[in-house]
């Protein structure tokens, strides 16, 4: 089936088509430049089907302005009586047929990859991850080796990994456009979806679910790095010591409030999914609260005025810390870096 | 805009308006609430836009924004598009079969006080701490779960005007089914007639669903029960069944009566009889059933398996046969025909185009793996948007220049009429062709900001320019609307029309006919017009009419059923909103008592008083 559709797209306008569109949007995270498995098969037959229709709407169009020009009323025919057609069989059987046959090629190669996306025989010899979406912000688990992690995804690349997701509150959606198509994360059921990216990058993932004030900023990303390099990731997380001292003394400090103030809802380590996001690697995050310049400027106000940066969040007066110990929490925060294999390893963020 | 020439005080202008049961009255009632829900929803659009103009945007907060866009869906599709459809069926389809009402006046009057109050009720929320905040589909969980009487609001507002679209729905059954005049068959009952009829077979089998699920929302917000709870063991899914179980229908109904009324503008501005008549008739039935089969594709993403989503796909793609017949018929019924360039029928041009567009993506979401990309993206915001405008709202705008004549005695100046088209057309095209490319280049929507360097910026601010050129189109039609009222009335019959209708004097009489009027066949005025003198031959000789009592009744039941919905609401913040509810409901099911006890056989207009009266 693959095959065949590769065929089609050696169709000159095909062809065209995907180059124009190609260009469109941001690298990495608009879905018409795909860069796996399940953007990719969905782009062909996107571009499959705008094919088709454009063919039926030229037809439209060509009928329309013969119409329009020759049968427009002229000066001097206000009184003519058109002959009342009451309609033809035969043109009514062929418009109707057409589009009978165009719906039927359609669908099968429709019907043949709903089948092909949803098949999870391979699961059980893959990697797994559990995801949980929360408001605003994603819990990645990987089952089998017992690392978490939170709002960046590692993958490797070229093969799949299946998702288990389910929600810990409302529905949400997982949606990494330029890999795959969504799937939604309900709060009763695990749905499983796999998704394989094609070559290293850092992919933008959203929220496609209205799941609340800050939906808008539910932003994750999916690092796709080397087979090796997420061997070496998933090693180096496993070996994270959660109670590890740092060297300085003000990140010392930094810790001694975290412990205090923050542990109650946040994880470290391969602990089990809290209220909070897992900050096990939380120095290498490429974005903080999802959407923001890893900067410590903008932690140090995400952690002491948080509802200015996602409103509706849970994290809003759960704690109180003035801002000059918030500076210290965010030095300890940037230096949580157990992995050598960062976003960077992927290439880093497309700016 | 009165029927009778004579001054008349506005105070006794209201309360003619409060106490009808004229299915012409009931009509522009429809229209005047329908049109102002329309500006509300409208305006909201725009401050959405504007808000989505730059990227990172602050012009209005998260919370207002999700209000936002969930008054500005649920005000569009439940409480602007249908009551305006409404409106003209109310008005129109009575006059198209030759009856004299609808099957029953006071159940008409009732339904649309019902919408009215409905309507102004959930309108209100912004007023009571905020409007309900969980999108125009209110998914369970985040709708039980969302704080403070928005969704109360939603949930009870939805279910007055709901309560009244059923009644109105089964009302325009009977009329058509029992009420048509002499000669007036099936087969012979204009287009507009019949998507009236089929519309009301869908609004009769889906509005009951949406009842239903607003009940369980009600009781899991209200009383504790756990239909959507998941840790007592509830089911949200089920929510997304109930509601789009009327959701999807609820897209037919909003559409097919614009089929209805562009296929008799078309015949008549092409001075043409409608091309493939039967099968026009045939595929609306077919796209009816066929959309109750066809409500999961819009959960193709929930994860019900590549079976059910394979089988909704198919379904869903069917519904574009039928639909194609009907655009070549149209296309058809121009061919050989001399078409003349009026406002309507600008309309109608426009909206070929248009609704082959919003009709294509409609195939293109129905294929599955393709929707798994194009869903809850600004792809389907494109799409559907395609379908209701350049389907329902320029059907509604070509009605309304239409039958404008026939239902104000006026006429709408052509010249504006022109510029309000261009207007609307191109910025409608600016705002929502884009969009197709914003959804696949990544942005969802129900989004509130769109994030920096996403390059999605260049897309927003066309469709935020586009939306304003259409904003400015709705002001030119109320100037028009406004300045036509300083004119003369218009002449009869001012567009050479083929149906009943256009058969009556200007303004309408009360009893629209003064004699029962006979059809000869399909287009019943364009036979006369061709074969005889132009005048509709009476069926049988005058006779007194009989005619219903207006009653201030439905006013006063809905206004009940509104006091104990604000009781529902408020007795969640203690007991008081309690009497709220006691006092509202029994005076609204006194006033049903009332109406069941009292006599009221109506009154007779005698002959002699219509023999002075003009034909």
């Amino acid at each position: 089936m693959k095959r065949w559709m590769g065929k089609f797209k050696a169709l000159m306008l095909f062809t065209f088509l995907a180059i124009l569109l190609a260009g469109c949007g941001k690298e990495n995270l608009t879905s018409l430049n795909p860069k796996g498995y399940g953007a990719d098969i969905t782009l062909d037959l996107i571009l499959y089907i705008t094919f088709i229709m454009i063919g039926v709407f030229v037809v439209v169009m060509v009928i329309y302005t013969i119409v329009l020009i020759r049968y427009r009323e002229k000066k001097g025919q206000e009184n003519e009586i058109p002959v009342q057609v009451e309609g033809n069989t035969k043109l009514e059987i062929v418009w109707t047929v057409i589009p009978i046959i165009l719906v039927i090629i359609i669908l099968v190669p429709t019907i043949y990859f709903t089948f092909d996306l949803a098949d999870t025989s391979e699961a059980s010899s893959s990697i797994n991850i559990d995801v949980t979406g929360n408001q605003y912000w994603w819990h990645f688990e990987y089952q089998d080796e017992e690392v978490a992690t939170s709002q960046d995804l590692y993958i490797p690349t070229g093969e799949k990994v299946y998702l288990n997701m389910i929600s810990s509150d409302v529905i949400h959606s997982f949606w990494v456009p330029s890999i795959s198509g969504k799937m939604d994360v309900n709060p009763e059921n695990v749905n499983t979806m796999f998704i394989e990216a094609y070559e290293e990058g850092v992919y933008w993932g959203k929220c496609a679910e209205l799941c609340g004030p800050s939906h808008s900023l539910m932003d994750f990303k999916v690092i796709a790095v080397s087979p090796e390099e997420y061997e070496q990731w998933i090693t180096d997380m496993q070996n994270v010591d959660p109670e590890e001292v740092p060297d300085d003394a003000v990140a010392q400090e930094g810790q001694d409030l975290f412990q205090n103030n923050c542990m109650g809802c946040h994880a470290l380590g391969s602990a089990p999914s809290g209220v909070g996001p897992n900050l096990t690697n939380f120095g290498d995050r490429t974005h903080f609260v999802g959407y923001l310049e890893p900067t410590k400027e903008n932690l140090v106000k995400w952690i002491t005025d948080p509802e200015s940066i996602k409103p509706g969040n849970l994290m809003t007066g759960t704690y109180d810390v003035t801002e000059e110990e918030a500076d210290k929490i965010a030095e300890y925060l940037m230096q949580l870096q157990p992995s050598e294999i960062t976003p960077e390893s992927a290439g880093g963020l497309i700016d | 805009m009165s029927t009778t020439t004579q001054k008349r005080s506005l105070g006794t202008v209201i309360w003619d308006y409060m106490t009808t049961v004229d299915h012409k009255k009931v009509g522009v009632l429809y229209l005047l609430f329908g049109g102002i829900f329309f500006l509300m929803a409208g305006l909201q659009a725009l401050i959405i836009r504007t808000q989505l103009m730059t990227p990172e945007n602050d012009f209005v907060s998260a919370g207002l924004y999700n209000e936002l866009i969930t008054m500005h869906g649920t005000n569009m599709l439940f409480l602007a598009a249908m009551p305006l459809f409404f409106g003209l069926m109310n008005y129109v389809m009575p006059l198209q079969i030759g009856a004299r009402d609808l099957a029953f006046p006071f159940l008409n009057g009732l339904g649309v006080w019902l919408f009215i109050f409905g309507g102004l009720l959930m309108n209100s929320s912004w007023f009571f701490g905020g409007a309900p905040d969980a999108g125009w589909t209110n998914y369970a969980p985040l709708s039980v779960q969302s704080p403070g009487h928005g969704i109360n609001f939603y949930v009870l507002g939805l279910q007055l005007a709901g309560a009244g679209t059923i009644m109105t729905g089964i009302n325009f059954i009977a009329t058509i089914v029992l009420m048509r005049g002499p000669g007036m068959t099936y087969m012979r009952m204009p287009l507009f007639t019949w998507t009236t009829l089929v519309t009301s077979i869908l609004i009769l089998f889906a509005f009951p669903a949406f009842t239903i699920a607003l009940f369980l929302m009600q009781f899991d917000r209200m009383f504790d029960s756990a239909f959507f709870d998941i840790a007592l063991g509830g089911n949200s899914v089920i929510w997304q069944h109930l509601f789009w179980i009327m959701g999807h229908p609820e897209v037919y109904i909003l559409v097919l009566p614009a089929f209805g009324i562009f296929s008799e503008v078309i015949p008549t501005f092409s001075k043409k009889r409608l091309f493939g008549y039967t099968a026009m008739v045939f595929a609306t039935f077919l796209i009816a059933f066929l959309g109750f089969m066809v409500w999961a594709h819009h959960m193709f993403t929930v994860g019900l398996g590549p079976v059910a989503n394979a089988l909704f796909a198919i379904g869903t793609m069917a519904i574009a046969v039928p639909t194609g017949i009907k655009i070549f018929n149209w296309l058809l019924t121009m061919w050989g025909g001399s078409i003349k360039i009026t406002t309507p029928m600008l309309y109608a041009l426009g909206f070929i185009p248009s609704f082959t567009i919003g009709g294509m993506t409609g195939v293109m979401l129905g294929s599955t793996v393709a929707d798994y990309q194009f869903h809850d993206t600004y792809f389907v915001v494109a799409h559907f948007h395609y379908v209701i405008i350049g389907g329902s709202v320029f059907g509604i705008l070509a009605a309304v220049h239409y039958w404008w004549p026939l239902m104000f005695n006026r006429m709408l100046s052509e010249k504006l009429g022109k510029l309000e088209f261009w207007l609307f057309f191109s910025g409608f095209h600016l705002t929502f062709f884009i969009q197709h490319f914003l959804g696949l280049m990544g942005m969802p929507r129900r989004y509130w900001v769109f994030l920096e360097n996403q390059e999605l910026d260049l897309g927003n601010l066309i469709s935020t320019l586009g939306s304003y050129l259409m904003g400015l189109a709705v002001i030119v039609l109320l100037i028009n609307v406004v300045t036509s009222y300083f004119k003369g009335p218009a002449p009869r019959d001012p567009w050479d029309g083929r149906s009943l209708e256009w058969s009556v004097p200007n303004p309408t009489p009360y009893y629209n006919f003064k004699y029962t009027p006979l059809t000869r066949g399909l287009d019943p005025l364009w036979i006369e017009k061709m074969e005889g003198d132009g005048k509709i031959k009476p069926a049988e000789p005058l006779h007194d009419i009989h005619m219903p009592h207006g009653s201030i009744l439905p006013f006063l039941i809905s206004l009940g059923f509104t006091i104990a919905s604000f009781g529902f609401i408020y007795q969640l913040d203690g007991p008081h909103g309690r009497i709220l509810i006691y006092i509202g409901m029994a005076f609204a099911i006194g006033c049903m008592i009332v109406r069941s006890l009292k006599d009221d056989y109506g009154y007779n207009i005698p002959k002699e008083e219509l023999e002075k009266e003009d034909d």
